[in-house]
């Protein structure tokens, strides 16, 4: 098997199955042997389906000796997400309560993936029910940091990006509801891509916290993020939340890679303490490339900012304690205690006691107090007038700025274990990228460097308005292609936890 | 409730005479809409068990809802035609409680912003309604029942509890859960507490609820058949000492499935909550439970350890902002509503109040109507439906409307009558013979060889018969008895097997008897 296939990016390999100089099977091949060869020290995969990886990749290659056209990442391998439904393939969301589920239907996503002739390798690792920043949630065990397998590829998506960072696929599909794509993508050293929120259906992607859940693009280069973006995204009629907008010329402004004459601001709310100080030197050197490549750099202050990661843990919590009320034994998956003498009630709560982890089940019960009478104005209303707020602070910031730009999170990948007993200090790997889920705008991280403190990659964040995600892209690639120019590589040749 | 006994009830007389009711009706109705409320299935009655479902009505993890226009446009309709205002923005809510039933085990339905807000719909009591009570001056008594709110939902799946004594979920052996219904469209309205009716309680709520059935069904927005469950009741009642000028605490009565039973239900609690007040105890805020075979309420789930609903607004959907020309677009569009509708007729058709009442009652308004358009007189049109039909229809269990003969073939029947070429004994073979699948009623006369006999001559020969087997009657007739020709006529009617025009025989026995 060639294992150069594997170090090719998307964009890279799309042309070659276009150009006939290697067929989808092929490259589909070398990489269901990386997942074989790595993945016991990974576990980014819940579930690989090599048979039907190799039939849709056998479909491209027909396609394509048919004389017929191709989409712009067919024959693409990808890992998905365990958290959208796939007809052919397990479902479990990494929950015990799920394990087994086989979907009677596809996601949407899964659907135009499917269509776009990207083969789906698998299903990825995540934190139960999307909740956590270090897939130590999970119920299947953790994913490893494939720049050092004894620290945590970020979280929830975290399977996803290990698998890209691991070079065991180039794409992945992560989802995002208080940084669930950028955190991993940043402590993986990988693009992490946040769209717009109902820029990308959400049809098919079991809930966690429907006002923030967001589908996006996991990769190892700009470019590749935002060919996955287009091809994942659009209107979708199944989703009533679905925006019904062209999407954003993302793939353009990603060629584009050109910074001059924009004006970045960055958010001083997010450079101060309790940042690792190698975090800080690498974001302060990427807006100092930033000018030197011709932009504007200003300060804009978001006041409202430092409640989000409050206002967040209220309104996540309680629309997880809704939409997490439908696993009950009685229709699908887990089933406990149904001996014959149990009551309905009793199977449902014993199912759920039993299939739920305890972080599921601490926001659970934060949700159901938030909403309950008598509480609900103090907690949930309350943090919906924030949410306002801070939909606000970003109005203002983007009529003086074009993009904001903050460190993706406070530190770089943290050892696993770490803060598994330690619930605040886990929810603060989300401080930054929580603001852009509570507004529904767009934002991404992308590498910038390896922090000097501990070798270990660090993120920048850049956000943009909602649906003007293509301004993030154009301000990504440039940084991409500057450090890759100066360091004359790519950032994950550095990477030798696999080694 | 074991443990908990009421004290005996109070007649109902001495109950209104004391205290002064309240009710509230919460009334949910079926959208007759073509799908369900958030995805394609259809929303059919019936059906085998869990084949109208897809996964956003199962609920399955990762599916969500699209709202249907139709329902929207429907429930905008309602709202309309009672007189309420439509918000120009509102949203669904979560309703989360825990049932199996329930798919998602939380109802999408709307809260504190609700589609149709602050109507009224009037209910019109008849003079034999209003008599009884006292009230008044016994005529006819309008009230005006004010509408809080009107708001859509999705409908749940059905329970069956198999193995209990009771038919409900505790003592079952098993339960069999069908989805077929969940996430059809359900009205929700809701009244204003009604005040003032006093001994009228139980007629009021029964004529509300009529009245509401024959709106939705001008409307077509459901075919608001009770018995089928698509129009359900809750009966809210308290109970206030004459003049204390405060409301009592109320209870919720569910299962109520039919109109009697919203009268019957209204009743019993009004005597049961005296009752409980005369013993110095007091009622209980609670869901109670109708008995169609009883008629007596049982409590339920106790409101007062009620489950906190949580609701919050539905993220999975947008706002609804339905646009002010679109509304407007279902203004023009609504029908003409019953009440002015049975206002005009009468007046048309020169009928008394109570004559109307009795054509409302036997369900036959469309059907006259129908039957006058096609030419028969109010009066003939009314004969047949109501005497002839009804009995029929009555016989069988059947609706007027389900019969299987037209208001054009009624009208047909009416004219042959008034031609003289039946008469109505006549009349009822060829009616029978239309509900036979005999054909056309003109059809009926000439297979079954029906017409009156007109030819004197054969009747004279018949009426000779008559005079001769009768020779005491006719010697009456000559005295001066004319009275007694009845028993002849009757014989001649036997023996032409009653194709004879009675009132001609009755004639040609006086020519022959008396010479006048």
């Amino acid at each position: 098997m060639d294992a150069s296939l594997t170090q090719m990016s998307a964009a890279a390999l799309a042309g070659a199955v276009a150009a006939g100089e290697v067929t989808a099977a092929e490259v589909t091949d070398a990489h269901l042997a990386r997942i074989a060869a790595t993945d016991d020290r990974v576990h980014a995969f819940l579930h690989v389906a090599g048979g039907r990886a190799r039939e849709a990749a056998r479909a491209v290659d027909e396609r394509r000796a048919a004389g017929r056209p191709l989409g712009p990442l067919a024959g693409v391998p990808l890992a998905l997400k365990d958290v959208f439904t796939t007809i052919d393939m397990p479902t479990t969301c990494g929950s015990a309560i799920l394990d087994g589920w086989r979907p009677p239907y596809d996601a949407t996503i899964t659907r135009r993936l499917r269509e776009a002739g990207v083969v789906i390798l698998g299903k990825t690792n995540m934190d139960e029910f999307a909740m956590g920043s270090s897939t130590e949630n999970s119920a299947f065990g953790p994913s490893h940091n494939p720049w050092d397998p004894s620290r945590v590829p970020g979280g929830s998506s975290g399977g996803s990006a290990a698998a890209v960072a691991a070079y065991q696929a180039p794409l992945g599909i992560g989802t995002d509801t208080g940084g669930s794509i950028r955190q991993p993508g940043a402590v993986c050293g990988v693009v992490g891509v946040k769209p717009t929120y109902g820029g990308s259906s959400r049809y098919g992607l079991v809930a966690f916290a429907s006002s923030l859940d967001t589908p996006g693009p996991i990769a190892r280069t700009v470019l590749d993020a935002a060919l996955l973006h287009e091809v994942m995204s659009g209107h979708d009629p199944c989703d009533s939340t679905s925006v019904d907008a062209p999407v954003p010329p993302v793939v353009a402004a990603a060629r584009q890679a050109d910074v001059s004459g924009m004006t970045i601001g960055v958010v001083p709310e997010f450079t101060g303490e309790g940042f690792q100080p190698g975090v800080l030197a690498r974001f302060g050197e990427a807006v100092e490339l930033l000018e030197a490549l011709g932009a504007k750099v200003t300060e804009v202050s978001c006041p409202h900012f430092s409640y989000a990661l409050p206002a967040y843990y209220l309104i996540a919590p309680s629309e997880c304690s809704s939409n997490l009320a439908r696993f009950d034994a009685m229709r699908y998956g887990l089933r406990a205690g149904d001996d014959g003498t149990r009551s309905a009630e009793e199977v449902m709560a014993l199912t759920r006691a039993q299939g739920f982890g305890a972080e599921v089940k601490r926001r659970i019960m934060l949700g159901t107090y938030a909403l309950s009478s008598g509480y609900y104005d103090a907690y949930y209303g309350k943090a919906q007038q924030v949410r306002t707020l801070i939909i606000r602070d970003f109005e203002a910031a983007f009529e003086r700025v074009d993009v904001l730009v903050s460190p993706t999170t406070p530190t770089t990948a943290f050892p696993l274990g770490e803060r598994v007993d330690d619930p605040m200090a886990m929810y603060l790997a989300d401080l930054c990228t929580i603001p852009s889920d509570l507004a529904g705008n767009a934002a991404l991280s992308v590498p910038c460097g390896l922090s000097p403190d501990d070798g270990l990659p660090v993120g920048l964040q850049v956000m943009a308005p909602v649906l003007a995600d293509d301004r993030m892209y154009r301000v990504g690639a440039a940084v991409e292609a500057a450090l890759d120019s100066r360091r004359g590589y790519p950032l994950l040749n550095d990477a030798r936890g696999l080694a | 409730m074991p443990g908990r006994t009421d004290p005996a009830l109070v007649g109902y007389d001495e109950a209104v005479a004391r205290y002064e009711p309240l009710i509230g009706l919460e009334t949910h109705v079926e959208l007759g809409t073509v799908t369900k409320l958030f995805c394609g299935c259809p929303a059919t009655f019936g059906g085998a068990p869990n084949t109208h479902v897809c996964p956003v009505c199962l609920g399955l993890p990762g599916s969500l809802p699209v709202p249907s226009r139709a329902a929207i446009e429907y429930t905008i309709r309602i709202g309309l035609a009672l007189n309420c205002s439509i918000a120009e923005w509102c949203r669904f809510a979560r309703k989360n409680y825990f049932y199996p039933d329930m798919p998602k085990n939380f109802q999408i339905s709307q809260y504190d912003e609700p589609l149709c807000t602050d109507g009224w719909l009037e209910v019109t009591l008849g003079e034999d309604e209003v008599a009884p009570s006292g009230q008044g001056d016994g005529g006819p008594r309008t009230f005006r029942v004010g509408i809080e709110r009107v708001h859509l939902e999705e409908d749940t799946g059905k329970s069956q509890h198999k193995g209990g004594a009771t038919g409900r979920i505790h003592g079952a052996d098993y339960s069999l859960v069908d989805y077929n219904r969940a996430g059809i469209p359900l009205v929700e309205i809701v009244t204003r507490p009604v005040e003032g009716t006093g001994a009228l309680a139980p007629a009021v709520a029964h004529a509300y609820v009529k009245e509401l059935r024959d709106l939705l069904r001008a409307l077509g927005v459901s075919d608001v058949r009770m018995e089928e469950g698509s129009l359900r009741c809750d009966v809210n009642t308290s109970l206030a000492p004459r003049g204390s000028g405060r409301w009592g605490t109320r209870t919720e009565t569910k299962n109520v499935n039919s109109l009697r039973s919203v009268q019957r239900a209204v009743h019993y609690e009004i005597e049961r909550q005296a009752g409980v007040l005369d013993a110095g105890a007091r009622v209980i805020q609670e869901t109670r439970h109708f008995h169609e075979d009883s008629g007596v309420t049982t409590p339920g789930r106790s409101k007062e350890e009620a489950q906190d609903y949580r609701y919050f607004p539905e993220p999975d959907l947008v706002p609804l902002a339905p646009p002010r020309d679109w509304v407007e677009q279902i203004r023009g569009s609504l029908p003409e509503l019953p009440a002015v509708r049975r206002a005009r007729l009468q007046d048309a058709w020169g009928i008394t109040a109570a004559e109307m009442t009795d054509i409302r009652n036997a369900g036959a308004l469309e059907e006259i109507e129908q039957t006058i358009a096609a030419g028969a007189s109010p009066a003939d049109a009314r004969k047949w439906w109501l005497n002839e039909l009804a009995r029929r229809a009555n016989d069988t269990g059947a609706e007027l409307a389900s019969l299987p003969i037209t208001p054009a073939d009624v009208a047909a029947v009416a004219a042959l009558v008034r031609s003289g070429a039946l008469n109505d004994r006549l009349a009822r073979q060829v009616i029978e013979g239309v509900l036979a699948g005999e054909g056309s009623p003109d059809q009926v006369v000439a297979a079954r060889g029906l017409a009156v006999v007109s030819d004197d001559a054969a009747l004279n020969a018949a009426v000779d018969e008559a005079i001769a087997a009768r020779p005491d009657v006719a010697d009456k007739i000559r005295g001066g008895k004319v009275a007694a020709a009845g028993a002849l006529v009757g014989a001649v009617m036997t023996a032409t097997r009653g194709q004879a025009d009675a009132a001609r025989v009755r004639e040609l026995i006086l020519t022959r008897l008396t010479g006048s």
